[in-house]
């Protein structure tokens, strides 16, 4: 479809829960890429048809684990160079998924295809609030120019309010 | 004076220690850098060289950690250095050596036990594990033998197995992987064969590592490494992109002219001597009949072109030959692997091997792109290393069978 005002795609989609192969939810959405402004991210309209499975119980394992840890998380690698992921760790890799989806969607045109490589390193932040914040780099591949490039993106996260990307200030070390 | 004879011995013996190669007492610190004051600092410390200092990780943006290797001598200043300058450090490894010793001792127990079974087609490898093999594999088989067709631009030498029964001047297949050196699983199922069926009337010849100081250097220094390794004259960027620099529409568009990028096409075509060798070896044989090249990752099956979005001459037969590999693929896991021309299925590329190879005479000219899709990518877990090259080999094999049945 176009406009005057950029390229409109209609989309049917089904996703699949990588953590359940066997279950897939049906989506439509709209996509509009503006014309011209390269600077723009497209705008998106996604509904869902049908229902994405409970995860409570699994967030709030997650969640008592990370605030009650001593030391804040700092990780690096995830995958390793060989495709490894410790099972404590897979959390955090799928946080960083959500991550990246922000960051590809608001880089996104027609011409490219991201996809998320590795992450290079996360660090978490411990806040005053109830939020987890991860402080991600992330190494994005993109098809079309093979580059692999980091970006940083902040994550806050909470089982009920989900995760956010900011662009927050943490609390200064040592304060 | 006796100072001066003081330095002297002192240096002599500096030397000497330097050149045992020693690390012990060598630590690895992690710094946290805050700001951009505190990485300036320590762009200053990385200019001094008296102190020798190893940066793992240059320091570049406070939000990236610098690591940074010291020798025994330098630490006690540096700490003191980054404690005044309130710089947050952590050790990382308390002696270099020690882990070097431990890591030695466990290869060392790995290679006793290799040595006494066969290959671990289930795991990655380096590349002197790959070369090891290729040597087992053509002293156990009679039909097996290992010939160097060149030598990389690090002089590494660039490996290629033959399978061949007999005959002379068979017509022959070529099967090639790791040109991209950050695609593991293509390099790494690749010296996973089972092809004596096929010998009878054909020739193989597989090069496992078509990229062998890029296939390095993803061990030793940037898993995520793409490109040759070779020395742009004016640039600071090193290497070429291998699948760019191929005599097919060279320099057009879907490479890039800027040294810096992924897809650099390189100052000519044949400027890489990966390349060349191979295409040397290619027209010298003179009988070739197909070129297959394996890549990862996002599951696709093509054939030309990518220099152009037209369809090649030979469009119907390629399609539904591919068509029909995708098929045998699928038979095993499920594995769905889209087929068409690399221009409507990928990109527009060009310079690409089999663009070459097929416009030079080899009609039955496929690139695969094996798995995953995106959600590990480069990183493809070892554990799917043999499921991917079982499926793999089925796609491979019916296209052999097809080629053989036409060329006899």
């Amino acid at each position: 479809d176009t406009d005057d005002v950029g390229h409109k795609y209609y989309l049917e989609l089904e996703l699949e829960d990588v953590l359940d192969k066997d279950r897939t939810v049906s989506c439509t959405a709209e996509v509009l890429y503006h014309l011209g402004s390269k600077s723009s991210a497209p705008d998106v309209q996604l509904t869902v048809q049908g229902e994405l499975r409970s995860t409570e119980e699994a967030d709030k394992e997650f969640y008592t684990r990370i605030r009650s840890l001593e030391k804040e998380l700092v990780a690096e690698n995830i995958p390793d160079s060989h495709g490894n992921v410790p099972p404590e760790l897979e959390p955090i890799l799928l946080l960083a998924w959500a991550a990246s989806g922000y960051v590809i969607w608001q880089n996104s045109t027609e011409n490219t295809k991201f996809n998320l490589a590795q992450v290079k390193h996360v660090k978490q932040v411990k806040r005053s609030d109830e939020d987890l914040q991860f402080d991600y780099v992330v190494l994005l591949h993109e098809m079309v120019s093979q580059e692999v490039l980091p970006w940083q993106v902040t994550l806050l996260w909470h089982p009920q309010r989900g995760a956010r990307v900011c662009q927050c200030q943490g609390p200064a070390p040592g304060a | 004076p006796a100072t001066m004879k003081l330095l002297l011995i002192f240096s002599a013996l500096l030397g000497a220690a330097l050149c045992l190669e020693t690390f012990v007492g060598h630590q690895v610190l992690r710094i946290k850098t805050k700001n951009e004051e505190e990485v300036k600092q320590l762009q200053l410390l990385e200019s001094l060289e008296h102190l020798q200092l190893d940066f793992w990780i240059n320091p570049s943006a406070p939000a990236l950690p610098v690591d940074v290797r010291i020798p025994a001598a330098s630490v006690q200043s540096v700490k003191a250095f980054l404690e005044s300058q309130g710089i947050e450090y952590s050790i990382l490894i308390e002696d270099l050596q020690d882990v070097l010793d431990k890591e030695k001792q466990d290869m060392a127990e790995s290679a006793q036990r290799q040595r006494s079974t066969s290959f671990d087609f289930g795991a990655y490898h380096t590349l002197d594990e790959i070369n090891a093999e290729l040597d087992h594999l053509a002293s156990e088989y009679s039909f097996v033998e290992k010939i160097q067709i060149g030598e990389s631009y690090e002089k590494r030498p660039l490996y290629v197995l033959k399978f061949s029964t007999g005959g002379s001047q068979r017509p022959a297949i070529w099967l090639d992987a790791g040109i991209h050196s950050r695609e593991w699983i293509a390099s790494d199922y690749g010296t996973d064969d089972s092809i004596t069926s096929l010998l009878d009337k054909m020739d193989l010849f597989l090069l496992p590592v078509a990229n062998p100081d890029g296939f390095v250097y993803t061990h030793t220094s940037n898993r995520m490494w793409r490109k040759t390794r070779s020395k742009i004259p004016g640039s600071v960027c090193i290497g070429v992109d291998p699948n760019r620099n191929w005599d097919a529409g060279f320099g057009g568009p879907g490479a890039s002219n800027n040294p810096c990028s992924e897809s650099y096409h390189g100052p000519s075509a044949n400027s890489e001597v990966e390349v060349k060798s191979v295409v040397d070896f290619i027209k010298n044989h003179g009988n070739f009949k197909a070129f297959l090249t394996l890549h990862s990752y996002s599951q696709l099956l093509m054939y030309p072109y990518g220099y152009k979005c037209t369809r090649p001459d030979d469009y119907a037969e390629l399609e539904s030959l591919g068509r029909a590999a995708a098929s045998s693929i699928r038979s095993l896991y499920g594995t769905t692997f889209q087929v068409g021309t690399i221009c409507k299925t990928i990109y527009q590329a060009s310079g690409g091997s089999i663009d070459w190879s097929y416009d030079n005479g080899i009609k039955y000219s496929f690139a695969f792109e094996l798995r995953d899709t995106g959600r590990y990518g480069f990183l493809l877990p070892a554990s799917q290393i043999l499921p991917a090259a079982r499926e793999t080999w089925l796609g491979l094999l019916r296209i052999m069978e097809h080629v053989r049945d036409k060329s006899s």
